[in-house]
């Protein structure tokens, strides 16, 4: 048996997890199910960005993605209160059987080039490995190199917080402000 | 075994093609937003990958700013979710037409 050490371990254990979970994503009937599958996707992503020593990245992924955009989604899913989808098998036609196959495909296409052959590369010098990931490190990245982009974003979040609210209200406009709306 | 670089490219284009079925043959518009976070992420793997094996920080700044930008497009997606339930009482993207000519 050959010898394993334990950030295989860890990536073997992490990776099939992640990918159970995101074909649970997928596959789930409820919206409910599928929206905590996400989320164990998430964390197991979390796992593997720890092993590839990116530590900042692998807290922001847990607190953003799982903890406020899956709350988003699961409250908008409760909200609407959804019944349940079809099963995929169970109303299987052409048209589905030609995506999965053409997304099949793709990944072929990406698996080959992947696989084709590892480009020698030159890890950028003056940098330790261990300290880029840290909150320290991008921290000063971010509002030195990337303070444009950084500002940038905060204007983007403005405005999706303004749409958000614009498109959720439900009337908009003085003339349709007294019009009875029947939900 | 040594878990390199292809390994986790790998692993990220699976996640990529669930993506992609997902969106291709699902009908609720709220697991299609789910299988685009599921792409971002895989994209997000990638990037992490890269900037792990090319001892570069600006993959994880990259990674940083799709975070964002995926936080602004789930906002804006379920508030528009939620203003089409309003008005047709269902999400299945094949029930709702009307921009269809």
């Amino acid at each position: 048996m050959p010898e394993i050490n334990l950030s295989t371990a860890f990536f073997i254990g992490l990776g099939s997890l992640t990918i159970v979970a995101s074909l649970g994503t997928i596959l789930s009937r409820s919206p409910v199910t599928s929206a905590l599958f996400l989320v164990l996707n998430f964390f197991a992503l979390g796992g593997i960005y720890l092993l590839l020593e990116a530590q900042f990245i692998a807290v922001v992924q847990v607190i953003v993605y799982a903890g406020a955009i899956m709350v988003l989604f699961l409250f908008v899913i409760m909200l609407l209160n959804l019944e349940d989808e079809q099963r995929l098998t169970e109303r299987y036609d052409v048209k589905k059987g030609f995506a999965i196959l053409f997304a099949g495909l793709l990944l072929v296409e990406v698996l080959y080039v992947v696989g084709l052959k590892t480009p020698a590369i030159a890890p950028r010098l003056g940098t330790v490995a261990a300290e880029i990931g840290t909150a320290k490190y991008i921290g000063q990245q971010l509002l030195t190199e990337f303070l444009f982009p950084f500002e940038i974003i905060s204007v983007l979040l403005l405005g999706a917080i303004v749409g958000a609210v614009v498109l959720a209200k439900k009337n908009f406009g003085p003339e349709r402000a007294t019009a009875k709306t029947t939900l | 075994m040594e878990i390199g670089m292809t390994h986790y490219l790998a692993l990220s284009a699976f996640m990529f093609t669930t993506g992609v079925i997902g969106v291709l043959t699902r009908r609720n518009a709220i697991v299609i937003f789910m299988s685009i976070e599921l792409m971002l992420n895989a994209v997000n793997l990638s990037l992490v990958t890269f900037s792990h094996y090319l001892n570069d920080v600006q993959g994880q700044m990259l990674v940083f700013f799709v975070m964002t930008v995926a936080a602004a497009e789930a906002a804006v997606g379920l508030a528009i979710v939620i203003s089409m339930f309003r008005n047709k009482q269902t999400i299945n993207i094949d029930e709702i037409n009307i921009l269809k000519y």
